[in-house]
């Protein structure tokens, strides 16, 4: 994206929440163990699309390169995944209720 | 005399580390900085040979042209050595 | 549930937090897909034995303290003391490390700016940041404006971020592209002889050190 013409740089930020400090370390910790490399995690950004980066946020389309890593690497089947994503659904509307099984 | 080179214009799919904007650009290495893995190989879960890595410095008239903000300005960047080529004092 | 950080550095404002911002409410807001998705992964690791959730929790206070407080600590022991700054500007994770700082396997380089030259930091590819010295980058770092515009008109960025640069002053920008992470060295201000290391490094700003602002002035 570099010298592609844009706005004006937008200063608000927002401090990270604990959804977002926890994808943050699971990408430290998961590279450390070689589960995966930097490269392939930014590899399966930019297979997301330019579009993805106007639709979700840093840490969503970093949680979506984290698990399309994981699925390559074989540390968990896309059924494993569906089931779970199915079952933390169920424990509750918000993210405090789901978080932990 | 700064080593001139030039970043190849190539446009292959797939993750490449060497930035769109500076493809086919001509700067002068401005620091060897040692051999790192290949991102190219890394980023397909293979294993990676270890590839020279250099800060190459490139003037925003060399990557700009008249459009430069102010010619003068630079910017460095690191590129693999397979990522550039040598620019031959002589020709163009 | 209220954020967990520590009140540890000079960076940080009553009831707001070590980035200057107000605390967010997410965990009460409605679940997404992605944190749906985040707790699946984790869960899904934690399981299988790749992680442990002591682990986990030790990587997120890890990230929590590192802070610009960190870097404008480096900053400072480099305009007190000439043979540091020589070693910075040779090798910065040395530097950084033997001030103390874990800053993991992170390849830092610090370049200065003086009367003629103005560096600036970018990251057009992803969002590499010195993260194991400064903390996690500011939002705006990470945008889409930023990293366009910062390769070819970093002036005027720069004037969004409140500095006119005169002709005469070099812009060097950095393309973090592949291995290495940049910090900038900025100019000690004038008037700061009387003080010391400590005053010295709460006039660094992280955007001094990535070259979007200057030093506060005492």
């Amino acid at each position: 994206m570099g010298g592609q013409a844009a706005g004006p740089v937008p200063m608000e930020g927002h401090d990270f929440a604990l959804w977002e400090k926890r994808i943050d370390a699971l990408m430290v910790l998961c590279g450390q163990k070689g589960l995966f490399t930097v490269d392939g995690l930014r590899r399966a950004l930019e297979d997301m699309g330019e579009d993805a980066f106007e639709k979700y946020s840093y840490y969503e389309r970093w949680i979506a390169a984290v698990n399309q890593n994981l699925l390559e690497a074989g540390v968990y089947s896309l059924e494993e995944l569906a089931a779970r994503m199915d079952a933390v659904a169920a424990r509750g509307p918000t993210y405090a209720e789901a978080q932990d099984g | 005399m700064a080593e001139r080179v030039r970043v190849k214009a190539l446009t292959p799919p797939g993750h490449v580390r060497a930035p769109w904007y500076l493809r086919g650009k001509v700067g002068v290495i401005e620091r060897p900085l040692g051999a790192f893995r290949n991102p190219e190989q890394l980023a397909y879960g293979l294993p990676a040979e270890e590839k020279p890595l250099f800060r190459v410095r490139f003037s925003m008239r060399d990557i700009w042209g008249e459009a430069a903000e102010n010619p003068d300005d630079t910017l460095d960047a690191e590129l693999y050595a397979h990522w550039l080529e040598k620019v031959d004092h002589h020709a163009s | 549930m209220p954020h967990d950080h520590h009140d540890h550095d000079h960076f940080h404002h009553e009831g707001m937090s070590p980035s200057g911002h107000p605390y967010r409410t997410d965990n009460d807001g409605p679940l997404t897909y992605w944190q749906r998705m985040e707790i699946a992964v984790r869960e899904l690791l934690l399981e299988k034995g790749h992680l442990t959730p002591t682990e986990i929790a030790a990587q997120i206070e890890a990230m929590d303290a590192r802070s610009p407080a960190n870097g404008a600590a480096v900053v400072a022991r480099a305009w007190v003391d000439p043979d540091f700054k020589t070693r910075l500007l040779a090798d910065a994770s040395a530097a950084s490390r033997e001030m103390g700082f874990d800053i993991g396997p992170l390849h830092l380089i610090a370049v200065e700016n003086t009367a003629q030259t103005h560096n600036l930091i970018v990251c057009t590819l992803c969002s590499c940041y010195p993260r194991n010295l400064l903390g996690l980058p500011p939002d705006w770092y990470k945008t889409r404006e930023y990293r366009s515009r910062a390769v070819r008109e970093p002036r005027a960025v720069l004037r969004e971020f409140g500095l006119d640069l005169p002709d005469d002053v070099t812009v060097r920008v950095h393309d973090s592209t592949a291995d290495m992470r940049y910090i900038v060295l900025p100019a000690r201000p004038e008037g700061t002889e009387g003080l010391d290391e400590a005053q010295l490094a709460s006039l660094v700003t992280r955007d001094s050190m990535i070259g979007t602002g200057l030093p506060r002035q005492p």
